[in-house]
């Protein structure tokens, strides 16, 4: 059974085909770049299989769940998790706060209006855990306005992670960090262990093609190429409209 | 013994001995209303500050509530039963007018608490039968909680001020628990927080309904302490007086609104004593209050405090800050 499948998925807006019968089919464990020039529709996808879009037509399955109508928050409690290529996350608050509401978030204990979320000590536990993995208990409990865009990058995957997803999707991890910061990511994500299922969009082609083992090319909404690293990097399509000449 | 506890110790006991240090019965009413107005602006607050809600609409629950139990008073029910009856239909009307406004944010969620409140205006004014439209409705006693009469000023300050610790302390529980930072999170990221599995509008509909818990709640107190309702109580300038207290106050903190209740109220009923035009007072204090301490009273003189404490001694200061922080 396969960790995600897509089927001749379709989005527009208005007259604008953002993302045209696009189909894909990621085994479990696999690791899963896309790659596409800007405007490809790449967050689009993700978008629509985290259930943020609405797709016009098409199908998502996970784990050969039908999820097409089901509303975005509940693909969370199914396993699906993602961070954001324009960071997202709770400026006001401690590192230690986000990462806790993001295992609060799968917890019943949510809706509790009467403990003190200071005192459960399991979150915190968890969160700082959480923290750990990704080389940043240090600071844990630093403003989240008082840290640096790396590692802003590492508290979201933190988040991600601290859901213990079944499928993970990542938007641009390496967008807009340093080649150090870039390293200490790419380690981090190495280190995921195989029952995570990694979907990655990527334009970082360097540390992006050493870590996919199947690559999905999207050119104006449409899969032009997919295949593994060698066969995509030889295709002359993908040279012509990603790659360069 | 640090600063805060002490600062809650003699506060405390200044309002439990506040009937009898103040000058006169009169006074002791004014701290009853302002108490009853703290829990106003604490139940708005909760929308206001921790869910980034804006209601412009909330004096039409609060009057809807005091209605009911000017009603059912009227009817000939006792107080318990009205009382209930009361909380009920305000909670219940608060669940309206949340299915219906919660469909937006921002400015649509403004706008429809603002016409869901000229809506109930309206009826308070124009469905005489039940309201009695311009003459109001009065209550003609108060209630007896174990024998202790409520119609003394001093008694009805005690009753009041019990209830608004209560209201204090479950919003204190509230902000700190696990829904409390959920109902935060909708309000700084919806997105993200829909994307980790919570249901964004189910938060904001909870938060609603404890809003509109407190806003009955002080709806109660306030029919019993005026004894009398009218349309004017559900006006939008209420529901704006009340916005103003949470505002001027500090949003999305718990010592604000309470400061912003205070200020409103000693503006409108002991400084409008001595100056005729007292709006145009309140006005000059709300913009002094907009251009230097844009996030409210509460937040904005603490911020001045440290200021003021870190340059006379950078030192001490420095360490202070750093030690107050940890935990």
């Amino acid at each position: 059974m396969s960790a995600l499948t897509v089927t001749g998925l379709c989005k527009s807006f208005g007259g604008l085909h953002v993302t045209t019968d696009v189909s894909l089919n990621v085994e479990p464990g696999e690791r899963r770049l896309i790659i596409g020039p800007n405007g490809a529709g790449k967050t689009t996808l993700f978008n629509l299989i985290t259930g943020e879009l609405t797709p016009d037509s098409g199908s998502i399955q996970l784990f050969g769940q039908d999820i097409t109508g089901v509303p975005s928050r509940r693909r969370a409690h199914l396993g699906m998790a993602r961070t954001y290529q324009i960071i997202t996350l709770f400026a006001r608050d401690t590192i230690l706060h986000n990462v806790t509401l993001a295992l609060l978030g799968l917890s019943p204990a949510r809706w509790n209006p009467l403990i003190d979320l200071r005192r459960q000590g399991h979150f915190v536990e968890h969160a700082q855990a959480a923290l750990e993995r990704v080389g940043l208990a240090h600071i844990a409990n630093r403003p989240l306005s008082q840290t640096s865009y790396g590692e802003r990058r590492r508290v979201e995957i933190a988040m991600a992670l601290t859901q213990n997803p079944k499928v993970l999707l990542l938007d641009e991890p390496f967008a807009g960090l340093s080649i150090d910061e870039r390293r200490d990511v790419q380690q981090l994500l190495l280190a995921i262990p195989r029952d995570v299922t990694i979907v990655m969009i990527e334009h970082n082609m360097d540390v992006a093609l050493e870590f996919a083992e199947r690559i999905t090319l999207l050119h104006f909404g449409e899969v032009i190429v997919e295949g593994n690293r060698a066969e995509v990097v030889a295709d002359p399509r993908t040279r012509e409209v990603y790659l360069g000449h | 013994m640090s600063a805060r506890p002490f600062a809650i110790a003699v506060a405390f006991v200044a309002l439990a001995t506040l009937p009898h240090w103040m000058p006169g019965i009169y006074y002791v009413n004014v701290a009853s209303q302002i108490l009853f107005y703290a829990v106003f602006a604490l139940g708005l607050n909760v929308l206001v500050g921790y869910a980034g809600l804006v209601s412009l609409g909330h004096a039409g629950l609060f009057g809807v509530t005091a209605y009911a139990a000017g009603y059912m008073l009227q009817l000939g029910f006792g107080h318990p039963l009205a009382i209930l009856a009361a909380l009920v239909i305000g909670v219940a009307s608060m669940a309206i007018y949340a299915a219906l406004s919660l469909r937006s944010t921002g400015i649509g969620f403004i706008m429809i608490t603002l016409a869901l409140g000229e809506i109930l205006w309206g009826l308070a004014y124009r469905w005489i039968s039940l309201t009695g439209g311009d003459n109001g409705l009065s209550v003609k006693t108060r209630p007896e909680p174990f024998g202790f009469s409520l119609s003394d000023a001093n008694t009805f300050y005690y009753a009041t001020l019990v209830i608004f610790l209560l209201s204090l302390a479950a919003a204190m529980v509230f902000v700190r628990s696990p829904l409390g930072a959920a109902l935060m999170g909708t309000r700084d990221q919806p997105r993200r927080m829909n994307a980790l599995g919570y249901h964004v509008w189910a938060i904001r509909f909870c938060a609603c309904l404890f809003s509109g818990l407190l806003t009955a709640v002080s709806g109660i107190l306030f029919v019993y302490y005026t004894q009398f309702i009218s349309p004017q109580t559900l006006a939008l300038t209420s529901s704006a007086e009340v916005l103003l207290m949470v505002i001027s106050g500090g949003a999305g903190t718990l010592l604000g609104p309470i400061v912003g209740a205070g200020l409103v109220v000693v503006v409108k009923t002991v400084v409008s004593g001595f100056i005729e035009r007292w709006n145009f007072l309140l006005g000059a204090i709300f913009v002094a209050i907009v251009i230097l301490m844009p996030e409210g009273l509460v937040p904005g003189t603490a911020r001045l405090w440290r200021l003021a404490w870190r340059k006379r001694e950078p030192g001490p200061g420095a360490i202070k800050g750093g030690a107050g922080a940890k935990p």
